[in-house]
């Protein structure tokens, strides 16, 4: 009798913890991050917000409960800035091992090809919230994987079709030397070809010009080439591209990682509603947000909406609802957002933006697309090679 | 006026409109309230022009009357409040706490409780119009936008922009009893007259559910399609039913046009070009005439509605955004 009654109550037990679950659905998420060393630069850098991604994360973990309340879905999430690139392993060991299976990751690209690695066998969905690496569009292709930060060529494409509709047409393109400077100049070179503009000459600044002079006197003579309409600047940490604009031999605009800058996300973006978004972001974190905050916000944002229409935390489901075409994000860029089936990129509207105001936000009128325009940036289906889906080997 | 006694101020507010409206030989007006320029453009609608711009609270949204339109309220969603005109003479008469960033609103049948919807707090505010009290906080979904209040009173309902949902408020208990589930980014809910069908619009999902209120559940949904417009630029918003039953007027944002749906079989009859992204939309008294805002272009067109045709547009302010027009 004692033991049958055990039973009984182990019975209930389980069916009432089985329909606890159903009636409110625990959903965990993990956000990792490793900021590498960006090394010595010449400029007085502006240094990066210390919780980039992390406020984006935990913003969109808000809006996500908001909606969960009326669902019976709680979300919660765990954040670690791993020191080292092996903590990023250790960390995310950890979580598979204690059945977490959503991952947002700032991570640079090998970091997260291992990351890949480790968490496929588990099942677990990665969101890349951090690296611009066209080749994880094209060649390098990780299953599992959703990439909500927009990659260099749909950043520099969003450059090229705004210069040739300014009629921009003539480019000097130059670049630092570091791997990512040289990776944005190639983007911009693809971007060039693609949208018909010239590159009259590309140069490299490099640690060797002579210094005892400022960057301010170098710049005039190191930019006095074939006349040329936009100067295109490869340096994404900063290094000596602060100092270009105003400086030029030509006085030319300045675009790319400098001056006319295309972004995932900015202050200036306030239209479609993005105002709200804003607030929200500077009520909690007293600052502003930035291209890595929105990737991360849109990845907790993507898992909410994938979790809602599902109604199913289970990752498989999840990962193919979100890369097929019934999934919707709205994402505070004028229109719905989905990814791409083949390389799992956002597909989105990318704000060309100066320090304190919205110059335009490709995809811009007149550039066509046989299916959508938001495809006239970065690598469409022709052009890469991946073919992502899910799988656990 | 503050310090007449409490019992003489509806007085006094009668004799002075009455004075006023033997003057103006009822000619209609709209009022339109201008985003970016903090500001109300009166328009009559006889001449069809601007006859007055007046200074209001910053970011002034959503406008609304109060039953014997004496008054009307503005969300002015910067300054945090919700501002009270006095209609006879145009002065702010009071400030109501709205709670922040008040954005939409709708006064109860009761023309004392007033529904604000606060987008940045995720909160639903209800307030006395007359003792100026919030009588509830009620917590909805992220960025709370369209507010309507059924005919009878007893539902209040709020759309949630970023939680895609209709939410249910019972008035009795200002208690949320009950969610929809819609498509992305609703922005506006209209009851029809009856109060048994609501309408709300999904602005990035580019749809219109048509929600029965009985069971609460999608009956329809609304599709839009115009030549030569990208699917993801029709973003439908304001929505205007006709008292008649026979039509829904949908604007369509970014579209720059108006759907004009047939209320009965829910097919889209015509689409009729207005200015750049087209807002809020409202009718004249015999509902011959449509007006809407339209954000961009910053102007006012004024559809005929017997005919289905836009017949002016009238320049307004930077942003317009909320019409609303007094007999």
């Amino acid at each position: 009798m004692r033991t049958l009654k055990i039973l009984l109550w182990a019975l209930t037990g389980s069916l009432f913890s089985l329909s606890a679950l159903a009636n409110n659905q625990e959903i965990r998420i993990g956000y990792i991050a490793y900021h590498p060393h960006q090394g010595p630069v010449l400029s007085n850098l502006i240094p990066e917000p210390e919780d980039r991604g992390f406020s984006g994360a935990e913003l969109g973990l808000k809006d996500n409960n908001t909606t969960g309340r009326f669902l019976k879905q709680h979300y919660t999430l765990l954040s670690e800035l791993a020191e080292t690139p092996e903590q990023v392993n250790q960390i995310a060991q950890q979580w598979l091992e204690d059945g977490l299976r959503l991952l947002i990751t700032n991570l640079p690209k090998q970091e997260l090809t291992e990351l890949n690695k480790l968490a496929t066998p588990y099942g677990a969905i990665i969101f890349n919230a951090g690296s611009y690496e066209d080749e994880l569009r094209t060649e390098e292709c990780l299953s599992n994987t959703l990439h909500t930060i927009p990659s260099r060529a749909m950043l520099t494409d969003a450059l090229g079709q705004w210069s040739n509709a300014r009629r921009l047409k003539r480019w000097l393109l130059i670049k630092g030397s570091e791997p990512e400077d040289l990776a944005y100049a190639e983007a911009l070179k693809r971007s060039a070809k693609r949208f018909g503009l010239k590159i009259v000459e590309e140069k490299t600044w490099s640690f060797d010009t002579d210094l005892r002079r400022t960057a301010q006197r170098e710049l005039p003579l190191f930019t006095q080439t074939d006349e040329y309409d936009l100067v295109v600047v490869a340096d994404e940490r900063g290094d000596f591209g602060e100092y270009v604009m105003y400086n030029t031999w030509y006085p030319r605009p300045v675009a790319g990682t400098q001056g006319l800058t295309p972004v995932a996300w900015h202050r200036v973006v306030e239209q479609w509603g993005a105002a709200q978004l804003q607030s929200r972001f500077e009520k909690n974190y007293q600052r502003w947000m930035n291209s890595i905050d929105y990737a991360a916000w849109a990845a907790v944002r993507t898992i909410g909406e994938a979790v809602t229409q599902t109604k199913t935390s289970d990752a498989e489901t999840l990962f193919n609802f979100i890369n097929s075409d019934q999934f919707q994000l709205a994402a505070f860029k004028g229109r719905k957002l989905n990814y791409r089936s083949w390389s799992g990129q956002l597909r989105q509207p990318i704000p060309l933006v100066q320090p304190r105001s919205l110059v335009a936000q490709p995809p811009l009128e007149g550039f066509l697309h046989p299916v959508t325009d938001l495809d006239t940036l970065g690598f469409d289906k022709p052009e890469s090679n991946c073919k992502v889906s899910y799988t656990v080997n | 006026m503050k310090c007449l006694p409490k019992i003489l101020q509806p007085l006094t507010l009668s004799l002075l409109s009455a004075a006023l409206f033997s003057h103006q030989a009822m000619a209609e007006t709209a009022y339109i309230s201008n985003e970016k320029d903090n500001t109300i453009s009166i328009i009559d609608l006889d001449t069809l022009e601007v006859t007055d711009t007046l200074e209001v609270g910053e970011r002034p949204r959503g406008i609304i009357f109060s039953h014997d339109r004496s008054k009307l309220y503005i969300c002015a969603s910067d300054s945090d409040t919700v501002q009270v005109m006095n209609l006879s003479d145009h002065s702010i008469i009071a400030q109501l706490p709205s709670g922040e960033d008040p954005e939409q609103f709708a006064l109860h049948p009761d023309d004392r409780r007033l529904y604000i919807a606060n987008e940045d707090d995720a909160l639903v505010t209800v307030v006395d119009t007359q003792t100026h009290e919030v009588l509830a906080q009620i917590d909805v979904g992220v960025e709370p936008e369209g507010m309507a209040i059924s005919p009878d009173g007893k539902w209040a309902l709020s759309t949630s922009e970023t939680t895609n949902m209709v939410h249910w408020i019972d008035t009795e208990t200002n208690q949320l009893v009950d969610n929809t589930l819609v498509d992305q980014r609703p922005r506006h809910v209209e009851f029809n007259k009856k109060g048994d069908i609501v309408w709300a619009s999904s602005e990035i999902g580019g749809t219109v559910s048509v929600i029965d209120v009985a069971s609460r559940q999608i009956s329809h949904k609304l599709t839009f399609k115009i030549k030569g417009i990208h699917p993801d630029k029709i973003q439908p918003v304001g929505v205007k039913l006709s008292d008649d039953g026979r039509y829904a007027f949908i604007a369509l944002g970014p579209a720059n046009h108006v759907a004009v749906v047939d209320a009965k079989t829910y097919e889209v009859i015509d689409y009729l070009l207005v200015g750049r992204r087209v807002w809020h939309m409202d009718f004249n008294a015999d509902q011959s005439r449509l007006l809407t805002t339209n954000g961009i272009s910053g102007d006012v067109s004024v559809i005929d509605v017997e005919k289905m045709k836009v017949i002016k547009s009238i320049k307004v302010g930077r942003y317009p955004w909320g019409v609303r027009i007094k007999p």
